[in-house]
């Protein structure tokens, strides 16, 4: 990123205030990640490792649980199980992160829920490109930070009861509100998500999500057209 | 051991990612697909807020953490700005835990 395009994004006060508020409960988050992992016995140096290469909250956490009981091939398998979701992303905003080489190979691995959201949620292809470094880069040095942190304090409390848990889901309703006005689009995601809330107790964690795409299949469906008088 | 874990992970959610980002530049897709590319994005998008907000590790996540949510997502609805959506979010549900809800 050159300075102008640093410079360009500090001037828009309502993404960095809204990336930032996402950016306090991750950084709460990663906290407690590196807590958790030091406490499973991860070593501290392995720990902010995988904050490093992986950055992929959910997969971190069920990596660290998954080597803690003793299993590391369901730790690779499920955490890449979860990411895979990470694919059709970047089909859909690939072109959001820019054109030159070293941006796409530095892009890819910026490429978070949270990216993806913010810019989704942007009116137009430059905003959007903003949104996406903006949020990556903030949430990849707040990620890391605060799992430096968690192995420094080895345990850092519950995030849970300060609510942070429902910090995330909330964050991206609110970021998916302009994207679900549209009708059709509000029909297959809120489809997808009930077919994933549903699926959740029976499939293995990762799946539910990417069964939510079998919503789609309802673009497959003729639909009735309204009707219209036929003038004579 | 541990480390394998990691470069096994770490290297297969950067082919996931990179795959994306790639493919999107290289395979000429059929308008339709175009298309529906955002919509399929939205739908993940969706399905994770709402896995996130009712289940916790396969189960059912409790009261506290979904009216969290919930009064978010009317704060979102009502055009609140997005820091209020957050953090109203986290509070609700704090509180709830503080007074003993689940």
């Amino acid at each position: 990123m050159t300075a102008a395009a640093a410079r360009s994004i500090l001037s828009d006060r309502s993404l960095v205030r809204d990336v930032g508020a996402l950016g306090l409960a991750v950084f709460a988050v990663s906290i407690s990640f590196g807590a958790i992992a030091v406490t499973a016995g991860i070593p501290a140096g392995l720990t902010i490792l995988m904050s490093l290469v992986v950055f992929a909250g959910g997969s971190q956490f069920l990596a660290v649980g998954l080597i803690a009981a003793g299993n590391p091939f369901a730790a690779i398998f499920a955490g890449l199980l979860l990411n895979a979701r990470h694919l059709p992303f970047g089909l859909a905003i690939g072109d959001v992160i820019g054109t030159r080489w070293w941006q796409r190979l530095l892009g890819a691995h910026l490429l978070i829920d949270e990216s993806v959201a913010f810019a989704l949620a942007q009116p137009d292809p430059v905003r959007r490109r903003r949104a996406y470094w903006a949020t990556g880069c903030t949430l990849f040095v707040l990620w890391n930070v605060g799992a430096v942190l968690g192995v420094l304090l080895g345990n850092a409390g519950d995030p849970n009861r300060l609510g942070l848990d429902a910090a995330f889901p909330a964050g991206l309703f609110a970021l998916l509100l302009p994207t679900l006005k549209d009708p059709t689009t509000r029909l297959v995601a809120l489809t997808g998500a009930l077919v994933a809330v549903v699926t959740t107790p029976i499939l293995p964690a990762g799946l539910p999500v990417l069964m939510a795409l079998s919503g789609l299949l309802l673009l497959a469906v003729p639909r009735r057209r309204p009707r219209t008088e036929v003038s004579s | 051991m541990i480390l394998a874990v990691i470069v096994g992970l770490a290297i297969g959610t950067y082919a996931f990612r990179l795959a994306g980002v790639v493919l999107r530049e290289r395979v000429a897709l059929p308008t339709r697909v175009q298309v529906l590319l955002p919509m399929a994005a939205a739908t993940l998008l969706a399905a994770l807020a709402a896995t996130a907000t009712f289940t916790d590790s396969g189960v059912f996540a409790g009261v506290a953490r979904p009216a969290g949510v919930a009064v978010g997502a009317v704060l979102a609805w009502r055009r609140a700005p997005f820091v209020l959506v957050v953090v109203a979010a986290a509070a609700t549900a704090a509180l709830l835990r503080l007074a003993g809800v689940e």
